[in-house]
């Protein structure tokens, strides 16, 4: 039996409980939240490795890596989404027959963290890059004077010390990651814009629910700019503002 | 970087490494698609090409007076232009688009005045909906940072002005626009690569772009990794010559002191 959406208000479309699609657009958002926050973690990961690796790797480490953040920054996160959810899986199915293992599924979730994970890490190397030139040469020295393990100067010294010149560019990433996260709906991964889509495909209500999808984006995005700003300002504290 | 710190020997090793591989993929691999689709594929190039240059000069005409009424503008003005780009920055172009084309799109035919003037057959295609959200995203991004450079122009070049007597207008549109643009100009060439990045976009709301016409073919020769590497290599040409017209202009214009 079909439910007759035709007769009913924007509140009663929009509410949590079927027959309204309240419901469906927040796991929708949720999914959207769990793919930017992973894809963002595994990008700062790829950031932090690329970056040391830039800065103090060899030449052939420093031109691949040089590589690797001017193809991910030149070809179109909807093109690498295309690759990572059908050429990537085949791939490594390939390769695992080949080897005589099972083969393994890749579903939508797994093939967009990698895919937001791949392309923050390029963005991310370039960011983590220019804030840890910021870290002055002669407290790391310092700290090697001690005698302190690379790790321990990296953690305590340069990490902290970086901080305040990364937040501004860690934070737009986030907003890159979540907004990135949207592109998921063109291989028909269910996050918030296709779940708003196929509400408002079910509804015939197009405006109302691609528009309300645009709401929860922009509340996510306004409360994420605050938090920033909140940790930009603890990070800052006893600095001296030029 | 110089040209001799360029041909370092293990850049040579890499490069002839980077051309096996690309050889033994073009003999190896299966290309015999290609020419059945190459009008197509032109075609496609063209029409993304258009879609990225016009909707990058019609969002920077916007840009300008949103960057500049957030900078000198009456107070209403400015917090609509803050708004606006807010509204841009806070939200997926892929969502905006969609807003435009299946939202705006499904009330228009309910307007009858709309159904009988000129513009009736433009809004039943797709391609106009495509320029729009294109254009207003690049004019809500480059619109925030044409506020900053309009702000950073220096006070007293504008003081200068004002003391001869320049009348506003001429302040605008001799002194404080061309500095303004001459700060943004070393950005724009990634503003441009960002913008060629979002048009695949427009392939979701039926227009053929590039991406939309590997679509098909992926769907018509049931071929995984050939047409989605050679897309890959498309965009990647693309952005190499907007890097490399980019690189050129740059030499070309006075930079400033």
């Amino acid at each position: 039996m079909a439910t007759n959406y035709r007769e009913m208000s924007a509140a009663e479309l929009l509410a949590l409980e079927p027959p309204g699609w309240g419901g469906a657009l927040l796991d929708g958002l949720a999914i959207s939240l769990q793919v930017a926050v992973l894809g963002y973690l595994i990008g700062i990961l790829i950031g932090l490795g690329g970056a040391v690796l830039k800065r103090s790797g060899g030449p052939i480490t420093r031109d691949l890596m040089g590589l690797y953040t001017t193809l991910v920054r030149a070809i179109p996160e909807l093109v690498l989404i295309l690759l990572a959810y059908f050429a990537m899986p085949e791939l490594i199915n390939q390769m695992l027959s080949g080897f005589g293992f099972e083969r393994i599924e890749i579903n939508g979730f797994v093939a967009g963290v990698v895919v937001i994970g791949f392309v923050q890490g390029a963005y991310a190397t370039e960011v983590l890059r220019g804030a840890m030139g910021a870290v002055p040469v002669g407290h790391i020295e310092a700290a090697q004077s001690f005698g302190m393990h690379p790790l321990r100067i990296f953690a305590r010294i340069t990490v902290p010390e970086m901080l305040p010149s990364a937040l501004p560019g860690l934070s737009n990433l986030w907003l890159i990651a979540t907004k990135d996260t949207a592109l998921l709906a063109v291989v028909g991964f269910t996050e918030l814009t296709l779940a708003a889509r196929q509400a408002a495909g079910a509804t015939k209500q197009y405006f109302l629910f691609l528009l309300a999808a645009g709401a929860l984006y922009l509340i996510i995005t306004l409360l994420s700019g605050w938090i920033f700003r909140l940790i930009e300002n603890r990070v800052n504290r006893g600095a001296h503002h030029v | 970087m110089s040209d001799q710190s360029f041909w370092q020997p293990h850049r040579l090793i890499l490069m002839a490494l980077a051309t096996a591989i690309v050889l033994t993929m073009a003999l190896n691999m299966d290309w015999s698609w290609l020419p059945a689709y190459r009008a197509d594929i032109l075609d496609a190039i063209w029409i993304t090409s258009a879609l990225l240059v016009s909707s990058i000069v019609a969002g920077f005409l916007l840009a300008v007076p949103i960057g500049l009424v957030q900078v000198t503008g009456p107070r209403p003005l400015a917090w609509l232009a803050y708004g606006f780009c807010t509204l841009i920055r806070g939200t997926p172009i892929l969502l905006q688009m969609w807003v435009l084309y299946y939202g705006l799109g499904s009330l228009f035919p309910y307007i009858p005045e709309l159904r009988q003037s000129w513009l009736w057959p433009y809004l039943i295609e797709a391609w106009p909906y495509a320029f729009v959200a294109l254009t207003l995203s690049f004019a809500g991004y480059e619109g925030e940072v044409m506020r900053g450079a309009f702000k950073g122009v220096p006070h007293g070049e504008l003081e200068a002005a004002e003391a001869i007597g320049m009348h506003p207008f001429t302040i605008l549109r001799r002194i404080w626009l061309p500095r303004a643009i001459q700060r943004v100009l070393p950005t724009l060439g990634g503003e441009f690569i960002l913008q060629l990045k979002a048009t695949p976009l427009v392939a979701t709301i039926a227009v053929v772009d590039i991406y939309a016409i590997f679509g098909r073919i992926r769907q018509e020769t049931f071929i995984t990794y050939e047409p989605l590497l050679m897309l890959a290599l498309i965009y990647l040409m693309l952005a190499g010559c907007i890097a490399f017209l980019f690189r050129l202009l740059e030499n070309k214009l006075p930079s400033r002191g």
